[in-house]
């Protein structure tokens, strides 16, 4: 019986009820609650001082003007770890494996930043297009490419937090087939497919977790060039 | 006026007689129901996630809650995968 390895991407239904909703809002809403005290405890006190950590980190290199987008970066960050690190337990789904999530998200804000550059800094935004000391005959060639590398941004921003977590949920699936379908003579190769498969799912916190942060990072780094 | 009075009892303290009208004067429109999973998310947040000393303990039973969900929702396509003699 061959099984259909990408069944796990497969939007899950509840009584013939799409889920998709609830996968994409519940995995924040559970970890990130606020609290209804004044006075809170251990939890809500280690998520406060990683997300102020996360906010000086990401807007330190901001001027002023743009530590409005300190709210929409925290959230974003917020929303894609939680789904990430909720999405590597078992019988769970993994709503950023889907590019429509990840373009929906990239798309936009990449625009808003370009949107943001032409209007404010219009000579600035387009000055982009060409490196500092580019040589003189290359200038053409050189906007093209810069042009093409523009436009391929939010394609690259969607695409590469989709495929990270596609292949990396797709590799775990793989050997835990392996793991479980190897005949019992076979117990040292057994072994060794289940300690790599232990291994990588250590790898696939940190890529959740990379991904996520890295999303945002490049967000940032564009509406640095345009703000 | 009766209905209201009977919606504030909690349910240990509502009498077997009293059940059907009990439920009955609950609020089971869409807002209605949002309502009651908010309140009962943040009374279970508030005792056990949201604690002074707070665990790991509070947010398990949650995640072990939406693997069991997820289960549900996936059977139909895991049980082509079960252990049989013959397929």
């Amino acid at each position: 019986m061959i099984p259909n390895l990408f069944e796990i991407f497969a939007t899950p239904y509840l009584l013939k009820v799409p889920l998709m909703w609830l996968a994409v809002m519940a995995p924040a809403m559970i970890i990130f609650s606020p609290s209804q005290h004044l006075v809170t405890g251990r939890y809500i006190l280690l998520k406060k001082w990683t997300m102020k950590q996360f906010i000086k980190q990401i807007m330190s290199p901001l001027p002023t003007h743009g530590y409005k987008w300190a709210a929409l970066f925290t959230a974003l960050m917020i929303t894609l770890t939680s789904i990430n690190m909720i999405s590597l337990l078992p019988h769970t789904f993994t709503p950023t494996a889907q590019l429509a999530l990840t373009m929906a998200l990239a798309f936009p804000l990449w625009l808003a930043t370009v949107v943001i550059g032409l209007l404010k800094k219009t000579t600035r935004s387009l000055a982009h297009f060409l490196p500092e000391g580019s040589p003189t005959p290359l200038i053409p060639a050189l906007v093209v490419v810069e042009t093409i590398s523009l436009l391929i941004r939010p394609m690259a921003l969607g695409v590469r937090l989709a495929a990270n977590l596609t292949a990396g949920h797709l590799l775990l699936q793989l050997m835990a087939l392996a793991v479980i379908h190897l005949p019992t003579p076979m117990w040292p190769a057994t072994v060794a497919v289940a300690t790599t498969l232990m291994l990588l799912t250590i790898l696939e916190v940190a890529v959740g977790l990379i991904q996520a942060y890295v999303f945002v990072l490049l967000l940032s780094l564009y509406l640095q060039e345009n703000i | 006026m009766a209905s209201k009075l009977q919606v504030t009892k909690r349910l240990l303290d509502v009498k077997l007689q009293e059940l059907p009208p009990w439920l009955a004067a609950w609020d089971y429109s869409p807002k209605g129901l949002l309502r009651a999973v908010h309140q009962a998310w943040r009374c279970y947040h508030n005792k056990y996630i949201n604690m002074k000393k707070g665990g790991v303990a509070g947010i398990s039973m949650v995640l072990a809650g939406g693997c069991v969900l997820g289960y549900i929702c996936s059977y139909e396509r895991l049980k082509h995968s079960r252990w049989r003699k013959y397929h």
